[in-house]
């Protein structure tokens, strides 16, 4: 048995404790949105936020994060409308879409230790999260909107 | 022989009537909870999953696996019988209460630096906690190093009773922390090294050692790390479980902070922290500091760009995320590789065991954790520590880390608990 906190709400999982966290999300929570990609870690699709980070769900198991907080696609903003989400949805990012709910979540932490991003900020952080479409250059400029979205809001 | 016999022989205290909780003042119990916290009684006399402090936590040593023993006031199977005299004489002389010696895997040879008050607010606070019936495991030491009375012999040659002496040309607060560390804390169990018969060595005290298939660094100026340990960063450390310059605990270190260390009160922390920096001269170092940084931040973004190496695109695709540092220090939960402690040592044992098991919200620092890349295959795992170790550090390549990655996945494997 493993108690967290997940989009907000206390969760005890039955799941074994070496189980994926990705896994436990899926299938015993239904929460879909995030997205089971490669598995080991190399693709990023799967990404989670833990205490507010991205993290690589498939590859973390369920003991690591005893007690943390972790946030999913489905809770990085109420409303489902976190700037980043805003702005791709007003730049049509996605193609297929499969990757993209990991790409906001890693964008979401990018932005967070970073606020202007530069192209190699942004290649850096965004670097493990692949997009099988190449939508690259859409979500390099989203994220970019998304930031100056961000720092308007949080002007005084 | 006689001789030696007559020696090796101590006379049993007699057992006592458990005390009464109520014949302890609550002061002495909450002083002496502290003093177990900075002891980590618990971390040792637990094990996996176990009642707290009822024993039988495996300790991995050369000569064979030792078994930790009840230490709750269980009348039977814990130290429920033992007299305060009983309980002074097994933390100064390593003697159990029925006169057989301790093992040095028990660290007396710290203890016996514990001031008398601290041993009996020890006894206080383990004497009122519950109770719990449990015997621990043979242990599996072979002939005849299992001959408990032999170690009156080892106690001859390297173990000398004493309670800690300050140092008058000192500050009180170093003191403080040299007590602590040389005593209770018992820093040396681990990282200093030990000779053939599992002694500290005295000259080469904090220099760095193996223990339980990890690398537990020098705390001396033999410290490999880029940037110095000040007392910052090591009341940084030892507080949160997170040195921005340096990494987070992982390993044994991390019950050390966050079950142990927890409970003692900052002061006590920043005295340690002192005896430390004091010890691995980071005043005279801290002059190159941001030299170190920048250099390791010029790094940070290799292997980001367009590459055709695969050892760097293997780097982009599993760590970069999270270990990306755009300067022009460092963040906390950026962990930057380059000024790591794990890429400096000498060894890839700690780099290997992190790859493989992560860092759970246990270890580490509030808040961080890293996943298992145990997918990886060995190989790979080789490629990103020659990879690392040849771009983000000045040190002389690893040697045979595919073989050793091997061997620490078995020993993992074989360590799980059924």
């Amino acid at each position: 048995m493993t108690n967290l906190d997940l989009n907000g709400r206390p969760v005890s999982f039955r799941s074994p404790d070496d189980t994926p966290l990705l896994w436990a999300i899926r299938d015993e929570i239904g929460l879909t949105g995030t997205k089971f990609g490669c598995g080991i870690g190399m693709c990023g699709a799967c990404t989670v936020h833990v205490e507010g980070r991205a993290t690589r769900s498939c590859i973390t198991p369920l003991a690591a994060v005893a007690g943390a907080r972790i946030t999913t696609i489905e809770g990085l903003d109420p409303k489902g409308q976190h700037p980043l989400q805003s702005a791709w949805i007003e730049l049509q990012v996605p193609q297929c879409g499969y990757c993209q709910s990991g790409q906001i979540m890693q964008a979401a932490t990018l932005l967070q230790d970073y606020p202007d991003p530069t192209d190699r900020d942004i290649d850096a952080v965004m670097a493990g999260s692949l997009c099988r479409c190449m939508t690259y250059v859409r979500i390099r400029k989203a994220i970019k909107l998304a930031a100056s979205k961000m720092r308007v809001g949080s002007a005084p | 022989m006689i001789g030696f016999l007559a020696l090796a022989w101590r006379p049993a205290i007699l057992p006592i009537d458990p005390p009464a909780k109520t014949s302890f003042p609550a002061e002495l119990i909450a002083s002496g909870q502290i003093l177990a916290g900075a002891g980590y009684c618990e971390v040792c006399h637990t094990r996996q999953g176990g009642e707290k402090l009822a024993g039988g936590y495996a300790l991995r040593s050369d000569f064979g696996t030792i078994y930790s023993t009840n230490i709750t006031p269980e009348p039977e199977t814990g130290i429920g019988r033992w007299s305060l005299e009983a309980f002074t004489r097994a933390m100064h002389e390593g003697v159990a209460r029925d006169g057989s010696h301790l093992f040095p895997a028990f660290p007396y040879d710290h203890y016996t630096k514990i001031s008398d008050e601290d041993v009996e607010a020890l006894y206080a606070y383990l004497m009122t906690r519950p109770p719990v019936k449990a015997t621990a495991p043979v242990n599996t030491l072979p002939f005849p190093l299992n001959i408990r009375t032999l170690q009156e012999g080892w106690k001859l040659l390297f173990f000398r009773s004493g309670r800690y002496r300050p140092d008058a040309a000192k500050s009180a607060e170093w003191n403080r922390g040299a007590y602590l560390a040389e005593g209770l804390s018992h820093c040396g169990g681990c990282h200093t090294p030990r000779n053939l018969l599992g002694a500290e060595k005295a000259d080469h005290a904090y220099g760095g050692a193996v223990i339980e298939d990890w690398v537990a660094p020098a705390l001396t100026d033999e410290n490999p790390s880029p940037a110095p340990w000040t007392q910052g960063e090591l009341f940084s450390y030892l507080r949160s479980g997170v040195s921005p310059l340096h990494g987070v605990s992982a390993g044994s270190m991390s019950p050390v902070i966050h079950t142990g260390l927890a409970a003692v009160p900052d002061a006590d922390i920043r005295a340690e922290a002192i005896y430390f920096a004091e010890l691995d001269h980071a005043e005279a170092r801290t002059a190159a500091t941001d030299a170190a940084i920048k250099k390791a931040l010029a790094t940070s973004a290799l292997g980001t760009g367009q590459e055709y190496d695969p050892d760097a695109r293997l780097y982009a695709a599993a760590c970069v995320a999270c270990h990306y540092n755009a300067g022009p220090n460092p963040l906390p939960a950026r962990p930057e590789l380059a000024l790591n402690s794990a890429l400096t040592l000498s060894e890839p044992t700690n780099f290997i065991h992190v790859v493989l098991e992560g860092i759970g919200t246990r270890d580490g620092g509030p808040g961080l954790v890293m996943p298992s890349y145990a997918a990886l295959g060995d190989a790979d795992i080789a490629r990103l520590a020659a990879y690392l170790r040849r771009t983000r550090t000045d040190r002389s390549p690893w040697t045979d880390v595919e073989t050793k990655v091997a061997a620490l996945r078995r020993q993992a494997a074989s360590a799980k608990p059924e």
